[in-house]
């Protein structure tokens, strides 16, 4: 045993002694491509230009990368085509993406102008027409596709979304509510916080320090109007200032953007509603 | 490494060296990385690259109208108030006078100019009344609700511009 060990120790610990020079270990680089490698017989070729920015290189200004995919070869949806583009030309391609069916909302990003889920968002048709993909408007980019969203984060933290409740209900059960009090909720528990609607916002992105944002504030109107939620008076009194709400002008480029369908802008006017009854 | 090339391979053979490692190869501190990078953080593309929609350039230029009705308002009202001062015939039989001395094509023009700001924005802040009663807030409204503002003050400016 001892004798083996020493062997392999031999081959294990000499190998840099007979290893040229060229075999240094480094990072697996992959040449990036920009057209389809494996176009069908009759292909629908479309281009799709990709806002790139690189932190390893951070002076370099952040550039549009064309790429051209075979359409009969890829997914209906932008998420497939991006999917494809990393998979098979070119694997430097940074995105976020998880569930592929709209309930993550990791893909969130500015696609052909509009704040969408890529994976819900279809490859429009038309080849003549390139798709141009951002990543969502007045954010830090991370890289390329990922927007830092921190900020959005912490707004959520501030705004206590969680039940808040100190007296027990009679029978020590759950807390019940009347199914009219629970249809307040529809439209605004299906919010995934993908940060489509805030983005889109051109008041979120002058005063993002200070203003909620649309998602925040669906999220916010969302406890305001729980039947059991019983810090409703504390909840309005950290809103009404001149910048957490009063920031919104109604745009309304959330109720118009929201990949889930819901209404942002209509949650924040009853916000108001609220406020001033 | 370099301790590893001197060793005599007797030496390697039985043992008697150790490769050492250190345990990163990047000098940089790790806990910096992120944080030099936040500095050089570009911010993504926003109103250039957002898509031209009737809700947000509608909103914009009611911002527009509104302060260039406002701005024009207080331009006027202070020459009005230092014209006796500056010796300027700001009154109206002069203004009437100097409007009536002007070729048709640019009192049209004129009229149409402070017009549609005036129309646009007085119909489009029907909109916003209406929204603050929290009504007409669906999508399908707010793009009816925009091109029909559009349209009203478009043909009501003109209306005034021929007056």
């Amino acid at each position: 045993m001892a004798s083996l060990r020493t062997t392999a120790r031999l081959f294990a610990a000499s190998r840099p002694l007979f290893r040229p020079a060229s075999f240094a270990r480094s990072y697996a680089t992959v040449e990036a491509k920009s057209v389809d490698p494996v176009p069908s017989d009759n292909p629908n070729m479309k281009t799709f230009k990709v806002y790139r920015w690189n932190p390893d290189t951070p002076t370099e200004k952040p550039t549009m990368q064309s790429y051209q995919l075979d359409l009969n070869k890829t997914g209906p949806m932008m998420l497939d085509a991006l999917i494809r583009i990393k998979n098979e030309l070119d694997p430097t391609l940074t995105f976020r993406r998880s569930c592929r069916e709209g309930i993550c909302g990791s893909c969130a990003m500015n696609i052909d102008g509009v704040n969408t889920l890529a994976c819900l968002c279809r490859i429009p048709t038309d080849t003549a027409k390139e798709s141009r993909i951002y990543p969502l408007p007045h954010t830090y980019v991370v890289k390329d596709l990922v927007p830092d969203l921190t900020l959005f984060y912490k707004q959520y933290k501030s705004i206590k979304p969680y039940l808040q409740r100190d007296t027990p209900t009679a029978d020590g059960l759950e807390n019940r509510q009347s199914p009219a009090d629970r249809k307040k909720l529809d439209g605004l528990y299906e919010c995934i916080l993908c940060a489509c609607c805030s983005t889109s916002c051109p008041s979120y992105w002058w005063n993002s320090e200070e203003y909620l944002g649309p998602a925040i504030l669906l999220q916010s109107y969302r406890w305001l109007v729980d039947s059991r939620d019983e810090k409703t008076a504390e909840r309005k009194a950290a809103l009404d200032n001149s910048m957490s709400v009063y920031r919104c002008h109604t745009i309304l480029n959330c109720t118009r953007t929201c990949p889930k369908g819901l209404n942002p802008g209509r949650a924040i006017a009853e916000t108001k509603k609220i406020l001033a009854a | 490494m370099q301790s590893m090339m001197r060793a005599s391979p007797a030496a390697v053979a039985l043992g008697q060296t150790m490769q050492k490692r250190p345990v990163t190869s990047n000098a940089e501190d790790p806990a910096q990385i992120l944080v030099k990078q936040r500095l050089n953080r570009p911010v993504s593309p926003h109103l250039t690259i957002y898509r031209p929609q009737i809700g947000w350039i509608g909103s914009s230029l009611h911002r527009i109208s509104g302060v260039a009705l406002s701005g024009s308002l207080y331009l006027w009202a202070t020459a009005y108030l230092a014209s006796p001062a500056l010796g300027w015939h700001l009154e109206s039989a002069s203004m009437v006078a100097a409007m009536g001395a002007l070729p048709l094509a640019a009192k049209v023009f004129l009229k149409a100019t402070l017009a549609l700001p005036f129309t646009y924005h007085s119909f489009n802040g029907l909109r916003h009344l209406m929204w603050d009663l929290g009504r007409g807030l669906s999508n399908n409204v707010i793009i009816k609700s925009g091109w029909t503002v559009v349209g009203l003050s478009v043909t009501s400016a003109l209306a005034l511009a021929f007056l």
